[in-house]
């Protein structure tokens, strides 16, 4: 064994060697990461598209077309926000719910929490091809078990005002992640509390209110920041769903789709660019709020 | 603790029915993909609640090879997984070694920017990486997918790694350094050996990853259906020969595509689960 004097000579030496270990890092950090950073932000102030050699510089032309002229842009974000308040919500609700059933010293815990997790394994185009089969309005499971109950059917994907309701049955589905978090949460609190409560009388619901919700809070509102930040980006599972126009009058265009049109259907990739930045100044709004509440939240028992 | 009557008797009558009937919801859609894909092209439209079609067409299962390159999209699809648990379980365990437990020049700072690029969202590199492949005459084949994976591109990955890594004794690391071995030995004999939770789910990330990505194919192979991935093939099935008459032949390329995924969750559930907690509690 070294003595502390040896270790503590050993680690505080500069070991260069450190750099081989990640150098692959800080090719990929430099290439995949900063580059295209920078060079996106260069791109959003010019014209480029890949027919035209050399792109021309346009000053703020495409912000001031994005804030100005871009009726798909107000649309798009307007229906990004939309199926995030209604989304993001239902599923932690979801999730926390389940995952406080399944604490309650249940038998087969480990099935159940299995049978709610496999849902989040499906890959996500898997996920979109089966709901477009369960949402077909004329031989959609959905709509055949809706009139077996004797209810309306709904056209799911063709009415506009279906079709983010739509996107949100399909993405609750995937709740298992968040689930299997908050339970890892939830048998993190100590248990001497709710042993105390107890003692006063305290009832169920009085302990889910006193003790659980706000010693999970901090985990809840890191989801919350991670589902808003994750819902600002969806793109597979609409795209694949909806097609590339997010269907009928666009109710289903969200940002990203309205990013790679242009960039990959118009070929406006400048114009893409600029809409991306925008985009990124909104998530950077959302993870300033992560990063400087994050001392808050972190969890301090064993994952 | 010993339980009261009332909690027991709220257990049987609430908790358990409701955990049932959400199993029931959770499993529905799959059971509904699975059925359907044993349905044939008439029946697939027959307006019924039916969950064992009649009569149940197991051939589906094989004509679907002759009628999509499913096999062909499938290798094209294992590119993209080898070379994401490589650089995932190696390329990524060694910086995150590195970052862990080797004193070099601006290791914070280093360790700061890789932070830094855990948060930065997909979405600003899409257009200019593609800007630069393009310039580089590679849309269109595989390296546009593979350099970025080869290289360990995952902040996260990279995170998760250095955090194990600070978990494991000194002194075994000590021991070896003693007998002379050399940082990469310390690497390859001691850390990698006492890491398989972070290994196993590392690697099992980076499989879904690939498994699944959708965006970055569609984008660089769009138009070489021989580079194709499953998750390309899949949701191009959907616009084949209309629509729903094909969707037994939409649910059979699920089940293909769900099955290896579940494979994957049956052998690795306890460190994917560890890690999705860890991802989701510690950032």
């Amino acid at each position: 064994m070294l003595t502390s004097m040896q270790r503590y000579l050993y680690h505080h030496r500069t070991k260069w060697v450190g750099f081989a270990f990640i150098l692959p890092w800080i090719l990929s950090a430099l290439w995949f990461d900063l580059i295209p950073f920078v060079t996106n932000l260069y791109l959003s102030f010019t014209d480029y598209s890949v027919s035209t050699s050399t792109p021309d510089w346009l000053g703020i032309r495409n912000y001031r077309e994005i804030l100005e002229l871009d009726p798909l842009f107000t649309k798009s974000l307007g229906n990004t926000v939309y199926y995030l308040v209604l989304g993001v919500p239902i599923r932690l609700l979801a999730a926390f719910a389940i995952a406080v059933l399944l604490n309650l010293r249940i038998h087969a815990l480990g099935t159940f929490r299995t049978i709610f997790y496999i849902p989040s394994v499906v890959p996500l185009v898997a996920v979109s091809i089966i709901f477009f089969g369960m949402f077909n309005a004329r031989y959609g499971i959905f709509n055949q078990l809706l009139i077996l109950l004797d209810l309306p059917p709904v056209r799911w994907l063709t009415r506009p005002e279906w079709i983010k309701p739509a996107m949100v049955i399909m993405s609750t589905w995937g709740f298992g992640a968040q689930m299997v978090i908050f339970l890892a949460g939830l048998q993190g609190i100590p248990s001497e509390l709710y042993e105390a409560a107890e003692m006063d009388g305290g009832s169920y619901w009085h302990q889910l209110f006193r003790i659980t919700i706000p010693m999970l809070s901090p985990v809840i509102f890191f989801n919350l920041i991670i589902g808003v930040i994750g819902g600002f980006q969806v793109f597979a599972s609409a795209y694949v769903l909806l097609g590339p126009g997010g269907g009928p009058l666009n109710a289903g265009l969200f940002y990203v789709l309205h990013i790679y049109n242009n960039a990959f259907s118009y070929f406006r990739l400048g114009y893409a660019a600029a809409l991306s930045v925008v985009l990124f100044l909104i998530i950077l709004f959302f993870t300033v709020i992560m990063v400087r509440t994050s001392d808050r939240w972190v969890y301090y028992g064993d994952a | 603790m010993v339980e009261g009557l009332y909690a027991r008797v709220a257990k049987w009558t609430f908790v358990y029915p409701l955990l049932l009937v959400g199993s029931t919801v959770m499993l529905f859609p799959l059971a509904w993909t699975f059925s359907t894909s044993l349905k044939t092209a008439q029946t697939v439209t027959l307006r019924e609640v039916k969950l064992i079609p009649d009569p149940v067409q197991w051939a589906n299962y094989i004509t679907i090879f002759e009628e999509s390159p499913l096999l062909l999209y499938t290798q094209n699809t294992m590119y993209m997984v080898v070379t994401s648990v490589i650089g995932g379980v190696v390329i990524c365990a060694l910086a995150g070694y590195a970052f862990a437990r080797i004193g070099f020049p601006a290791r914070e700072v280093l360790f700061y920017v890789l932070l830094s690029t855990m948060m930065l969202p997909h979405v600003v590199q899409i257009i200019p990486l593609f800007v630069i492949f393009d310039q580089l005459g590679l849309v269109g084949t595989f390296w546009p997918l593979i350099i970025p994976r080869l290289l360990g591109h995952n902040a996260f990955y990279i995170f998760l790694m250095r955090q194990f890594f600070r978990g494991i004794p000194l002194e075994l690391s000590d021991a070896a350094r003693m007998d002379g071995c050399t940082e990469l030995g310390i690497w390859a004999r001691i850390i990698m050996p006492n890491s398989k939770p972070v290994l196993a789910a590392v690697g099992i990330f980076s499989i879904q990853f690939a498994w699944n990505d959708f965006l970055s194919p569609l984008i660089y192979l769009g138009p070489k259906k021989e580079l194709w991935t499953l998750a390309l093939g899949l949701n191009a099935q959907k616009g084949f020969e209309g629509e729903i008459t094909s969707l037994h032949k939409m649910m059979v390329i699920s089940v293909y595509m769900i099955i290896p995924m579940l494979l994957v969750f049956a052998f690795g559930q306890k460190y994917m689960i560890e890690g999705v907690t860890f991802s989701g509690m510690k950032g």
